[in-house]
């Protein structure tokens, strides 16, 4: 285990900057009062100093809090929608893969027709329909997911397709092994790298997707959401009136969200198409 | 027939669009006119009696008490034509209108953006998998690939802190300076430039991860290939090897792939646009948002969905100049 870490570097990296966020999370959590997150709390437009670690905004929000609560409900939006989006594509894609026929045929001509849609301009749409003072961390979860099930579909069912034609299923089908005990015997277990690897790409789409929602003012406003806090700094013209650092941290903060998920990503797919390994 | 083939897709991908967009905001219960209104008579001006017989007769003007179905053929029979309907919020002005004013902003900066960052970045994951090139060529290439997981917003965020807040070399925001009469003077194209730097280095560094990532993977699985080897061995220069042989064949992936990501970039740029307050079409998106302004928020959406619908049939239909291979195949 140690020794492959030690091989695939941007695994490591990404597993340790993911693992710093959640110590940073955790321990914000257990500190913060979470009162403090919200408009009218401390002194407004204060520069980050030792009382307020990343400074206060316009409305009087701390920042450092506003930070701890944004990464913890990013994390919800993420985890949510890119697990939901996981789900339907696993089921979507041994569905087509493995019953083909019609509804293979199907499935795909939807995704297929779906896919060239950007997908940001419809989540645009559908967050707009809904009543600005309704749209929650849930909300938002769910018209990211609504949109981001094409890939994970996609990937599964052509991965299912060249294995159904693999010996061992083969060998299992002349075992006596019905569809059912094949999908999650013999199926299942080797698909689980690629499952992985679209699980970390779900959770990579669903964090962008809501948060350029919620720069563009789509977000739930209420919320300390990383986005929201930089459409609102925007709004009040934070660079032109000297508030540097209200939009700053929150932006620091999502690299790093962002850059973990993408290295972990990449590691992963380093793990499961090991031709991708550079020969040094 | 390929062409039909591709013409139909893009019809169909249009349509779906349009029905999405046609039904999920009737699905909701927000009518577009009454929030309009509302916000109008919070403001003062009528009182909350009159408001509905107002939204009553505005609603049949603009034949929202049709039945549904053919209010639906109503809106793809417009949006075949481009006719998105008129803007509620700067009333008189058609949404393609406010469009076409915008465009112009928009179409610049990606174009611009788009092309540096896929020839940058191809050129660099191509240098950060070719074997002959020197090690430290090869290191700076791979780390650009952290750039993967910045978006051009957040880039284009530390760019104004460092450049234009810290530095104060580069305008913070805006299309030109304030006080300027646009005007096609040399000064005034000049300044217009100067405040689309910035704004295009996020767009280009925050795109170019991508390219540089697949490009090295593509160059990696390409080195083993027998025809390589075979080109080596028969004694051709490394330039030529790396022009003709490796670059070439590594770029046809690549061109679907900028196919694929031709929404991305979009969206992105409209993004950045917002951030830096540019006139594009990012800000009238921004705009319509701020001010319930519906068929303007639905009409962009569908135009830039057409518009790549259309793009990525087009290099689609291309691709056969670039693959010989291709080309044979239909005919």
């Amino acid at each position: 285990m140690i020794n492959y870490l030690k091989r695939n570097v941007s695994l490591t990296i990404g597993l340790g900057l993911l693992i710093f966020l959640i110590l940073f999370t955790v321990h914000g959590l257990l500190t913060i009062e979470f009162k403090q997150a919200y408009p009218l709390a401390v002194r407004p437009k204060q520069p980050p100093s030792l009382k307020y670690l990343f400074g206060t905004d316009f409305f009087g929000r701390d920042l450092y809090t506003a930070m701890v609560v944004g990464v913890w409900q990013t994390a919800i939006i993420g985890l949510l929608a890119g697990a939901a989006g996981t789900i339907i594509g696993i089921v979507l894609g041994f569905i087509s893969a493995y019953f083909s026929g019609l509804v293979d045929v199907l499935i795909k001509f939807i995704c297929q027709i779906l896919t060239p849609i950007p997908a940001f301009l419809i989540q645009v749409v559908i967050a707009s329909s809904i009543d600005k003072r309704d749209v929650t961390i849930i909300t938002m979860a769910i018209v990211v997911f609504l949109l981001s099930w094409m890939a994970p579909t996609l990937v599964i069912r052509s991965q299912v397709l060249s294995m159904r034609e693999r010996q061992f299923v083969a060998v299992a089908k002349l075992s006596g092994m019905n569809s059912l005990e094949i999908i999650f015997k013999e199926i299942f277990p080797n698909l689980l790298p690629f499952i992985a690897a679209a699980f970390v790409a779900q959770v990579f789409q669903a964090v962008f997707a809501s948060f350029y929602l919620a720069v563009i003012g789509l977000g739930p406003l209420r919320e300390p959401l990383l986005g929201n806090t930089i459409w609102a700094a925007q709004s009040q013209s934070a660079f032109f009136n000297g508030w540097w650092w209200w939009p700053v941290g929150p932006s620091l903060a999502m690299i790093l969200i962002l850059g973990s998920l993408a290295m972990i990503n990449m590691g992963l797919d380093e793990m499961a198409n090991p031709r991708i390994r550079n020969k040094e | 027939m390929f062409v039909l083939k591709r013409l139909l897709f893009v019809i169909l991908v249009v349509w779906s669009a349009s029905t999405i967009t046609f039904f999920i905001p009737r699905i909701s219960d927000i009518n577009p006119i009454r929030e309009r209104f509302a916000e109008l008579a919070r403001l003062g001006g009528f009182s909350a009696g009159e408001l509905e017989k107002i939204v009553e007769s505005y609603s049949k003007a603009f034949g929202l008490d049709k039945p549904l179905m053919q209010q639906y053929f109503d809106y793809i029979g417009g949006v075949m034509t481009l006719d998105f309907g008129v803007s509620l919020n700067k009333f008189p002005k058609t949404v393609l209108m406010l469009i076409a004013e915008s465009l112009p902003w928009t179409i610049g900066l990606i174009l611009v953006t788009t092309i540096l960052s896929f020839v940058i970045g191809n050129l660099v994951g191509a240098l950060a998998a070719w074997p002959l090139s020197p090690k430290w060529v090869r290191g700076i290439s791979t780390s650009f690939i952290l750039f993967q997981g910045v978006p051009p917003v957040l880039l284009a965020i530390l760019l104004i802190f460092f450049v234009a807040f810290k530095l104060n070399i580069l305008p913070i925001a805006g299309a030109y300076s304030i006080g300027t009469i646009p005007d096609f003077t040399f000064e005034f194209i000049l300044d217009v430039l100067r405040h689309q730097i910035l704004p295009g280095i996020a767009l280009i560094f925050g795109s170019l991860g991508t390219w540089v990532l697949s490009m090295r993977g593509m160059g990696i699985t390409i080195q083993g290939e027998d025809y390589v080897v075979f080109a080596e061995h028969k004694g051709l220069s490394s330039y030529t090897i790396f022009k003709d042989y490796y670059l070439r064949n590594a770029l046809l992936p690549q061109v679907t792939a900028f196919a694929l990501a031709l929404g991305n970039v979009i969206t992105s740029a409209i993004v950045v646009e917002t951030i830096f307050g540019l006139p594009g079409l990012g800000f009238v998106l921004i705009t319509a948002i701020r001010s319930n302004d519906f068929l303007v928020i639905y009409g962009i959406v569908l135009f830039i969905t057409i518009t790549v619908a259309v793009l990525m049939a087009l290099v689609e239909l291309l691709y056969p100049l670039l693959d010989p291979r291709v080309r044979q195949g239909q005919e």
